[in-house]
């Protein structure tokens, strides 16, 4: 079933929009299924809280529709929509109790009182709220009140899709593991949307099913983060998602090979690029190997970041600086070793965009 | 090294007589007036800088209210109280519904916050003098309408009138105070309050109950205790307006005690009624002050 569909939907906050700058929001087509967990993930000002404010009907599009399970609500106010939304810091209900802040909606919408004790009993349950219900909101630590934030909106039987907009950014680092994975158990246990707008690309990743990556407005691409990692479909993708994110490397293609610098790498594959687009070589630094002199590209090594579980090495070809990741044993000898690309995992971009091989066969 | 260090700093404590200016001029601007005050209270003359002890006396006539002193300052009291709490109740509700209905961007912001501004600008004998000439029958505004509307308005020789006029007079004058304090107050909730509130459905009045309120409570607190200790100590307006009259229907302590003080010379019941005035404000500025920070205190505790 549709959830949520977005037809031609665009924003623009000046009133005669020209240029493709003047645009908060540019054109997007899309269908997102009820049940499932979305991430628009993107940098500040990249365009996903307009997106966001527009679902909750805070922002009326400039153009385009938005259909809620094919009913149109472009222009329906907020409280008529079958939404609910969790904000950047928690928003509570200072001088109630839990139990009165989790009433509060359906207090509103005219439920009876028996129902709604039994509705918010059962939330509370669900977000492990029960044994603070007659607590004053107010003194609760910051996960719990976003607990409550949350609850406000699932108390609702009619909500079909929850917002959160950096839901985390005000809770303690040890705290978010937790308040995250409660986020998936509630996402589990309820066939409700849940649409999440971050610009942590952990948070993004681990929380949804599909990702939609936002930038300048626009959306680059959507996917699964596995694919996210894996294809990126444009340079701001790989980029911005990965720690650190994608090298890439300006070069010239000939028939199967690519050429960078002085250095040819067979991908196996031809590509039939536009000769005169700007081409790049992207790899994750996952997929380089460092390998003695000889055996690969020459390469000097600049430094070696020791993040933990494992290290990336900083190094430069040809002048171009690349970061590979190296095991956390390596023994190094000398600073002049070589790199070796996993040839399956290289993608090549024209103009920004990732395109695709002449003949998929071969690769 | 540290060690040398520390005696070798210059220790010289006449740094101290930099201080005595200071002192010097708040003992003859406030220690002394106000110690002479204590000093008449416990003290009869007749003139001639001639004093005689009179222990606790005045006190004990002031607070007997069979006493013509006692009686007159409970009288005094009695309307002070109503006064402030009739202002109170009209400036505080007024205060917020002027502050909600406020705009919030634009240039408008500037231009009600000046027009609002002004009233709190203006002297308050300035004040007294318009509402004095507004409100008569023959030359001023208000009271010509009410006249001409057939309303028998007279703030001279009507009590409920010359009431009505120096309430009206302080709300004119005095709202804005409590309009300024809690636009800000309203000025500092996030927008993110807002629309939670249109999501969860809240009806105007449940988001000012449960959001707006809660949070300009802070503000609300001072505003009453300003207007309080101001429309407790209330003198110049109403002496301007009503002189105290008709008869003593708005004699307020102040006017009282000037009455008192100056007019007839008293300076034992003057002095002893000062320090009984001062005290009040104070103790009644303290519990007010005492039980709101309880409230919030005791509310803190109760999460913890």
């Amino acid at each position: 079933m549709t959830a949520l569909r977005l037809e031609k939907l665009a924003h623009s906050y000046k009133s005669h929009p020209s240029r493709p700058e003047d645009y908060a929001l540019k054109e997007i087509n899309q269908v997102w299924q009820t049940g499932g967990a979305y991430a628009l993930l993107g940098p500040s000002g990249c365009g996903k809280t307009t997106l966001l404010n527009i679902l909750s009907g805070l922002v009326i599009p400039s153009q385009g529709r938005v259909y809620f399970d094919d009913r149109d609500v472009t222009e329906l106010p907020t409280e008529k929509r079958n939404i609910a939304q969790v904000f950047q810091f928690p928003v509570i209900y200072d001088t109630m109790t839990v139990r009165e802040n989790l009433a509060f909606p359906l207090k509103n919408r005219g439920m009876d009182p028996a129902g709604i004790k039994t509705r918010v009993d059962e939330i509370a349950a669900l977000l492990d709220l029960s044994r603070d219900l007659d607590r004053r909101a107010k003194g609760l630590t910051a996960d719990a009140k976003q607990k409550i934030s949350l609850g406000r909106g699932l108390v609702r039987p009619d909500v079909t899709a929850v917002l959160f907009d950096e839901p985390l950014t005000v809770i303690d680092p040890q705290l978010k593991w937790e308040l995250r994975s409660k986020l998936k158990e509630i996402h589990r246990k309820l066939a409700v949307t849940m649409i999440y707008v971050t610009h942590d690309q952990t948070e993004a990743l681990t929380f949804a099913d599909k990702v939609i990556v936002m930038s300048e407005g626009e959306v680059v691409q959507i996917g699964t983060p596995e694919e996210l990692f894996e294809k990126p479909l444009h340079r701001f993708v790989g980029h911005f998602i990965g720690s650190p994110g994608m090298n890439f490397l300006p070069c010239t293609l000939a028939g199967t090979k690519a050429r960078i610098g002085g250095f040819e790498i067979d991908l196996g594959v031809s590509f039939a690029a536009d000769p005169k687009a700007k081409l790049e070589l992207g790899i994750r630094p996952d997929f380089i190997k460092l390998a003695p002199p000889g055996v690969g590209l020459p390469v000097r090594i600049d430094r070696i970041d020791d993040l933990g579980r494992n290290r990336i090495a900083h190094v430069r070809l040809e002048g171009q600086r690349l970061a590979v990741t190296v095991p956390a044993i390596l023994e190094t000898g000398s600073d002049d070793l070589t790199v070796v690309f996993d040839h399956r995992r290289i993608g090549i971009f024209a103009n920004d965009r990732r395109i695709e091989p002449d003949d998929r066969g071969g690769a | 090294m540290t060690g040398e260090a520390r005696e070798l700093k210059p220790y010289n404590n006449r740094a101290w007589f930099m201080v005595l200016p200071v002192f010097l001029i708040v003992a003859f601007s406030a220690v002394l007036p106000l110690m002479t005050v204590v000093n008449y209270s416990v003290q009869d003359t007749f003139g001639n800088n001639t004093f005689f002890w009179n222990g606790i006396g005045w006190f004990k006539e002031l607070l007997d209210p069979n006493s013509e002193l006692g009686g007159r300052f409970i009288d005094a009291l009695g309307r002070n109280f109503l006064f402030s709490f009739l202002i109170l109740a009209i400036e505080i509700p007024l205060g917020i519904a002027v502050a909600l209905s406020m705009p919030r961007q634009g240039v408008a912001v500037s231009i009600s916050l000046v027009l609002l501004a002004l009233p709190l600008l203006i002297p308050w004998n300035v004040v007294g003098t318009i509402w004095q000439v507004f409100g008569r029958s023959d030359i001023g505004l208000l009271g010509w309408t009410l006249t001409g509307l057939g309303i028998d308005y007279n703030y001279v020789s009507g009590v409920l009138a010359a009431w009505i006029t120096i309430i009206l007079m302080d709300v004119w004058h005095w709202t804005s105070l409590v309009v300024l304090l809690c636009y800000a107050g309203l000025r500092a909730i996030p927008d993110a309050f807002y629309q939670a509130a249109r999501i969860d459905g809240a009806s105007r009045w449940a988001i000012f109950r449960a959001i707006q309120l809660p949070k300009i409570s802070r503000v609300l607190v001072i505003a009453v205790l300003l207007r309080f200790m101001d429309s407790f100590m209330i003198y110049t307006e109403p002496f301007v307006v009503t002189g105290g009259g008709p008869g003593n229907a708005t004699t307020f302590i102040s006017i009282d005690l000037v009455k008192i003080a100056l007019g007839q010379f008293d300076l034992g019941k003057a002095a002893a009624l000062s320090i009984v005035y001062n005290l009040i404000i104070l103790t009644v500025c303290w519990v007010f002050y005492t039980v709101m920070t309880h409230v919030e205190n005791a509310e803190r505790r109760v999460q913890l």
